[in-house]
């Protein structure tokens, strides 16, 4: 009953308000050699913006990469080192933007909101002036020139992928054997309950290997998304999210006594939350802090992140042993949780 | 040593709110080697009992020993050594019958080999089936293999939850004749049945129901313990007959039995007694004496 009716509130908060494409607030950085009256005030017209959020102003092109890679920006704005002066006297200059394409429609976003803050500025300081000044922008989609789709989705997809097959098969295997009194009487025989439950998680592991497979071979072959990382990295993150899934797919099977029960904990419990708090189709910068706060709990955030480091930008272990930290304590939280609440009885 | 010993078990269902209890202080002994018969309709607490044993539910009150092992402290060893066929057909539907006694005799590190020779009777009846999934089998087949499979380790003690329940005539006989079998090998069995017939099957039987044990004692032993005139009747209106039988004083209980009614008389009154009752009614009967069997004494019971 509540579910009937309280589905539809929340839904409609969670997508009105909370789940939007539109960027607000982004972290930018800024590269300004010249450092003069224009480029001042066209900073300031930036990150007077909605839009814009000055993270950091660097001081040379070589650090543009590294704070890419650290994922924390996802747009850098480059001025030349004489911004004013071609302004000036040839009544023209160029603003490079540079943009974290391994999400093609933040990035697509992003440097239009930029182009548009630029162009009002341009709007502005040309207007009672007969020769018009031009502020051409520049713009380079870093990791993902051409802004494939794939590129986002292919990590997405994997993280959906192997949370469906490992949590809700497992967990809806487990609670079959509840169903049809099969437990019962392999519970009344030495068999360990620990075994029973690792025999019945690793045919799902066997599985996901070969869902992980195919995955990365059809992106690679027929979705031209490239594996820039290690390709032993991106396996290994891959193995250790199936293991998290599992985990929880053995906890919901603790809990639950039919399969339905397991399938709707399965799905609302996990599938939502992936699809709608990972990142894959909604910026979770962009969420309320609840809902911010809320996406941490949910691993298939992590485990996006680290595909799309690894796979889209090419990056080691050094940059996501964080996330790769949080997935092990997640795992070995939840594997300890289903094993503390499996029933070696049936009450 | 007593096989299986339960001490003042106690077990209940439901929260706070709405609570079903299902045993109520129920004891009783089971020597080794026995045929115990435990019988009651349903809803008595047959299956609740059965599953305490079995270390699969936990009691609230009381204690229970299986070999002498303590069924919460030493669940693992009885695991070991039990022998269970639950109410419901529970081996794996889409596994042929080869391969569900396969299995079971390696989830109890062991051979068909090894045990051959005590499922052999069960087993040969199935084998031409052997390769047909376990699911597609009849009722009287899935038993037979049931029984095979909580047998393939050779347990100590047997433990069979309506076993014969949705079975039809003959292979419920056949099936007590393969307990008898066992029996003769030196295995304990515990059997559940809602059939009371099937009490004098037994070597003793306990009368359950509500949770509560009514009488345990030989077949023998609780048809003597009766101690009352059965009378069997018999008419053209039967509705019309245990209506009047309800309402006679001189009867202690009457009840519908077969094709008779069976009429049970109270100490000072006597069958002639009855039969003229019945005379003043106007319409044809036909009445005579019967022996007392344990659904009368199980009827007795109920009404105490």
């Amino acid at each position: 009953m509540f579910i009937l009716l309280g589905m539809p509130v929340v839904q409609i908060i969670i997508f009105g308000f909370a789940l939007t494409n539109e960027v607000k607030n982004s972290k930018i950085a800024i590269l300004d050699p010249s450092n003069d009256a224009a480029s001042t005030s066209l900073i300031a017209q930036i990150e007077a913006s909605r839009y814009f959020e000055v993270d950091q102003v660097i001081h040379s092109a070589d650090e543009i990469e590294p704070i890419f890679k650290k994922g924390r920006i996802k747009l850098a704005v480059i001025f030349p080192a004489s911004f004013n002066e071609d302004l000036q006297h040839f009544n023209k200059a160029q603003v490079q933007l540079i943009a974290d394409a391994s999400d093609p429609n933040v990035a697509n976003t992003l440097t239009n909101y930029a182009t548009a803050v630029i162009m009002d500025y341009q709007d502005r300081i040309t207007q009672g002036r007969k020769l018009p000044y031009t502020i051409s922008t520049e713009m380079r989609m870093l990791y993902n020139p051409e802004l494939k789709g794939a590129y986002n989705f292919v990590p997405g997809v994997m993280a959906m992928v192997l949370l469906l097959v490992c949590t809700m098969m497992t967990a809806i295997t487990i609670v079959r054997e509840k169903e049809m009194g099969t437990m019962e009487i392999m519970l009344v025989s030495p068999m360990k309950p620990f075994r029973i439950v690792i025999a019945k998680a690793v045919p799902y592991l066997l599985l996901s290997s070969v869902n992980i497979t195919s995955i990365l071979l059809l992106s690679v072959f027929v979705l031209d998304v490239p594996i820039n990382g290690s390709l032993l990295l991106l396996v290994f993150e891959s193995l250790l999210f199936t293991l998290v899934s599992l985990a929880l797919g053995l906890l919901i099977s603790s809990r639950a006594e039919s399969q339905q029960t397991a399938m709707f904990i399965s799905l609302v419990a996990l599938f939502l939350p992936t699809v709608m708090l990972s990142g894959f189709m909604f910026p979770v910068e962009n969420m309320p802090l609840p809902l911010r706060t809320v996406s941490n709990i949910v691993p298939a955030k992590w485990y996006y992140s680290i595909v799309k480091s690894v796979m889209i930008k090419g990056i080691g272990l050094h940059a996501v042993w964080k996330e790769t930290l949080i997935l092990t304590g997640m795992l070995i939280f939840f594997l300890g949780l289903a094993i503390k609440n499996f029933k070696i009885r049936l009450a | 040593m007593k096989s299986v010993v339960v001490n003042n078990i106690s077990k209940k269902y439901g929260t706070k709110k709405a609570v079903t209890t299902a045993l109520q202080g129920i004891s009783f002994e089971v020597d080794k080697g026995e045929l115990f018969g435990i019988i009651g309709p349903d809803g008595a607490g047959k299956t609740s009992l059965f599953r305490i044993l079995t270390t699969l539910l936990l009691a609230e009150e009381g204690t229970a020993t299986v070999d002498g092992l303590d069924v919460v402290k030493d669940y693992k060893l009885i695991r070991q050594r039990v022998g269970y066929m639950p109410g419901r057909f529970s081996l794996y539907q889409d596994l042929t019958v080869k391969e569900n006694l396969d299995f079971f005799a390696t989830i109890f590190n062991t051979s068909v080999e090894e045990n051959y020779d005590l499922i052999k009777d069960i087993y040969s009846q199935i084998e031409p089936f052997k390769e047909r999934k376990a699911g597609k089998l009849s009722g009287g087949m899935k038993q037979k293999l049931a029984l095979s499979c909580a047998l393939i380790h050779r347990p100590s003690v047997l433990f069979l939850d309506e076993p014969t329940t949705g079975v039809d005539a003959v292979s419920r006989k056949e099936f007590w004749e393969m307990l008898r079998k066992l029996k003769a090998q030196g295995i304990t069995i515990l059997v559940s049945t809602p059939y009371m017939d099937e009490a004098s099957l037994c070597d003793r039987v306990a009368l359950i129901q509500s949770g509560k044990i009514l009488s345990i004692d030989t077949p023998e032993g609780v048809v003597s313990a009766f101690g009352k005139k059965i009378m069997a009747a018999k008419s053209s209106d039967m509705l019309n007959l245990l209506a009047d039988l309800k309402k006679a004083e001189l009867l202690e209980d009457a009840y519908p039995f077969g094709e008779y009614h069976h009429a049970v008389l109270k100490a000072n009154n006597s069958a002639e007694e009855l039969k003229n009752y019945l005379l003043q009614k106007g319409y044809p009967f036909e009445i005579k004496e019967t022996k007392p069997n344990i659904e009368d004494c199980f009827m007795a019971l109920m009404k105490n």
